[in-house]
């Protein structure tokens, strides 16, 4: 027995000085907790942009910890906050925005950088993802990664279908083309990713419709949803249609849709500009492809479409030291060169005028032509109440409730006018339930 | 019944501490958590909390989806329980006769259970999903039937059903194998010889002396068909399309993790405990009386 314990003394003491003496190097840097949701590729380049920040200086030290899926990831930072071991920086998506602002958790970006001393030209950063990610004309969080819907084609499909090469640019030209699509035999004329983000909160933007009170949540809590208006209606009656007649394949929620359109089997797609990595992963040698802007439907005004993706918030709870290295990182990120490397890397938006400069200097877009489509979009469109952003409490269980009920459209169990009242009600208890916690 | 007598008066409750310091840390402790905040509004991130009473149960019965998906929850259950069940027995009954091979056979159909819910959704979302599914893929050549069951909710149901039958197949074949070699052969012979075929012995011998082994099974499928199988839905149809199979227990989840409603899953699954308890108190009370062990 005696030899026994001395023999495990023995091997605990050899762990303790092992696990003592592993951190004696980094011992004198302050370690920075940064918790993302970024997967394969995108999760690469966010250590990538980590380690160079770590390289770049000797103080910090910041760890990027991939937590999963956006909802995961915001679940891993709450319980961790309540159990009073917040990671400093959390990347959260941004329909989890009102709940963050909600919070009280939360550091305000312009006041850490203001706090610390470090002057960043926010006039600079990009309009729509400044307008989204802002609370009285100040930053929140720190924009990261965002995107916009875009319009995608398969030029093959559209050759087969004896179709000119251009992407459609209004919903009348996508059942025109998806109707001599799905005539050439292709399986899957027009098809979507993200249901509701593209259909109903984009699609409501784009054309200046609002799409829940208060505008759309930015003058104070949100207590109902709009959608079930005019607009909402045609929108919806379109794509029943074309589900019952073939033109239009549903794709399932989130971005299950992409499937298709990287599989070679739509012709006309609609998802995020952040596709665009994948899809010239998925097609290649096998297929070409272009964007479009979004397609427009007639009779309605020009608004913009709105942002997509997630920021980086720093919560509260930790040191002062260590605000002083978030501050630093988060200056490093906002630095042209940083952001121009980002968004030609991962087709994200770049976030700041100087760095859509920087990749037009450096030739990336005439080389890219696919990734300027979605700048182009936006800075086509006006900004208005009803297409800076949309923000409400509980947004994914409300996202939620309007795609269950789109999927009721689309499958015919329910009109489009039976179908978005039914969310809007449901939508408008979940609103309710959030104000009430806040008021 | 054997009474076993310890010779140390402490021994005994050393020896089931651990067991009950980890039923009570990770199942009471838990589970009065939630039957507290289910009293409760609850914010994300824990720095409100509003008394609201019965609130969140009010606004679960109000709720029709919340009706549908508990609806959904038993035909689910018992489908997969019944269905499953009978399978099992039916393909047990096969495996245990004196045919060649059986090693094989028994060791093949044993395998579904050795995989975890989530990862038997993602193998069958390869031969089922509609634009890269195996079989939707060589159905085209034959039909032109449309399997897409994103749309089609009644089929997205019965796909779960069906693998989840399949996933706990091998487990409910296992004990009924057990159970079928444990039957006296003599018993079965003594009725043949009086002139009873296969089938009336099956029904007048095999089938009640397996009682037990169905009882216990009844209740573990029940329990995995309510529970367990949130994994294989997860991967498979996120409880979609519409709702169509968002069963009570994925509902829960969702509403928490998902929607960070807190307090309304925590009614919820206050619900669901409610509901396998008595679940299970009905089957010791009623279904146990018929059981011959």
């Amino acid at each position: 027995m005696h030899a026994f314990m001395k023999r495990w003394a023995g091997v605990a003491l050899a762990g303790a000085a092992l696990v003592a003496g592993l951190p004696a190097e980094s011992a004198a840097k302050t370690e920075i907790q940064f918790w993302h949701a970024m997967t394969a590729v995108l999760g690469e380049r966010v250590g990538e942009i980590a380690a160079k920040f770590n390289a770049s200086q000797g103080e910090y030290e910041v760890r990027a910890v991939y937590k999963g899926s956006y909802p995961d990831t915001l679940n891993a930072a709450i319980a961790a906050y309540r159990a009073k071991q917040p990671p400093h920086v959390v990347q959260v998506f941004e329909v989890g925005t009102q709940t963050m602002l909600s919070s009280g958790a939360v550091y305000p970006v312009h006041q850490l950088m203001k706090d610390h001393g470090i002057a960043i030209d926010w006039a600079d950063l990009f309009g729509p993802v400044k307008s989204y990610y802002s609370t009285g004309g100040n930053l929140s969080s720190m924009a990261f990664n965002s995107s916009t819907p875009i319009l995608f084609y398969n030029k093959d499909l559209f050759k087969k279908a004896g179709l000119p090469d251009r992407a459609p640019a209004t919903w009348d030209e996508v059942e025109a083309a998806a109707r001599k699509l799905v005539a050439a035999g292709v399986k899957c004329g027009y098809g979507t990713a993200w249901p509701s983000w593209v259909l109903m909160e984009n699609m409501h933007a784009y054309h200046d419709q609002p799409f829940a009170d208060r505008s759309n949540g930015f003058d104070g809590l949100a207590t109902a949803l709009r959608i079930n208006g005019a607009f909402g209606v045609k929108m919806m009656e379109l794509l029943a249609r074309g589900a019952r007649e073939g033109w239009f394949m549903y794709g399932g929620r989130l971005n299950k849709g992409e499937a298709l359109m990287g599989g070679g089997e739509c012709g006309v797609f609609t998802t995020s500009s952040a596709y665009i990595g994948n899809l010239t992963r998925a097609s290649e040698g096998k297929f070409t492809w272009g964007t479009g802007p979004l397609p427009r439907l007639g009779g309605f005004p020009q608004g913009n479409s709105i942002i997509g993706g997630a920021t980086l918030w720093v919560l509260k709870g930790a040191r002062p030291a260590e605000y002083k290295g978030v501050a630093q990182f988060f200056k490093h990120l906002a630095s042209t060169e940083n952001q121009a490397w980002w968004a030609g890397v991962t087709g994200y938006l770049p976030i700041s005028n100087a760095a859509v400069k920087a990749m037009e200097a450096s030739g990336h877009f005439p080389k890219h032509p696919q990734q300027r489509t979605a700048l182009v979009q936006m800075a086509a469109g006006r900004t208005t109440p009803n297409s800076q952003g949309i923000r409400l409490g509980n947004f994914n269980s409300v996202r939620d409730a309007i795609e269950e009920q789109m999927e009721n459209i689309f499958a015919g169990k329910k009109t489009p006018k039976q179908g978005l009242d039914d969310a809007v009600a449901k939508a408008n208890d979940i609103l309710k339930e959030f104000a009430a916690l806040y008021k | 019944m054997k009474r076993t007598v310890f010779p140390n008066r402490w021994l005994p409750y050393a020896l089931v501490a651990p067991q009950v310091a980890i039923t009570l840390g990770f199942f009471f402790w838990p589970a009065f958590d939630s039957l507290r905040l289910s009293l409760y509004r609850a914010s994300p991130f824990g720095d409100r909390l509003m008394w609201v009473g019965l609130w969140n149960f009010e606004r679960l019965a109000g709720d029709e989806a919340y009706l549908r998906s508990a609806l959904t929850s038993f035909v689910f259950s018992f489908v997969v329980t019944l269905v499953g069940l009978a399978l099992a027995l039916l393909l047990a009954s096969l495996a245990n006769a004196k045919i060649r091979g059986l090693t094989v056979y028994r060791s093949l159909l044993l395998w579904p259970y050795g995989i975890a819910p989530a990862v038997a959704g993602i193998i069958w979302l390869f031969i089922f999903h509609p634009s890269y599914g195996i079989l939707p893929y060589l159905l085209a050549f034959v039909t032109a039937y449309q399997f897409n069951w994103f749309l089609k909710g009644w089929v997205a149901l019965a796909l779960v059903i069906v693998a989840a039958i399949w996933k706990q197949f091998g487990y409910n074949l296992a004990f009924y194998l057990a159970g079928l070699q444990a039957i006296e052969t003599a018993v079965l012979e003594a009725a043949s010889v009086d002139g009873a075929g296969p089938i009336r012995r099956f029904f007048a011998i095999t089938f009640p002396l397996l009682s037990p082994v169905t009882f216990f099974l009844f209740t573990l499928n029940m329990t995995f068909a309510f529970f367990d199988t949130f994994g294989l839905i997860h991967s498979v149809t996120q409880g979609g399309p519409g709702d169509a199979t968002s069963i009570l227990v994925y509902r829960a989840w969702k509403d928490g993790f998902e929607g960070l409603q807190l307090g309304l899953s925590a009614a919820q699954s206050v619900i669901l405990m409610a509901l396998v308890i008595g679940l299970t108190a009905l089957q010791f009370r009623y279904a146990e009386k018929r059981v011959t062990y």
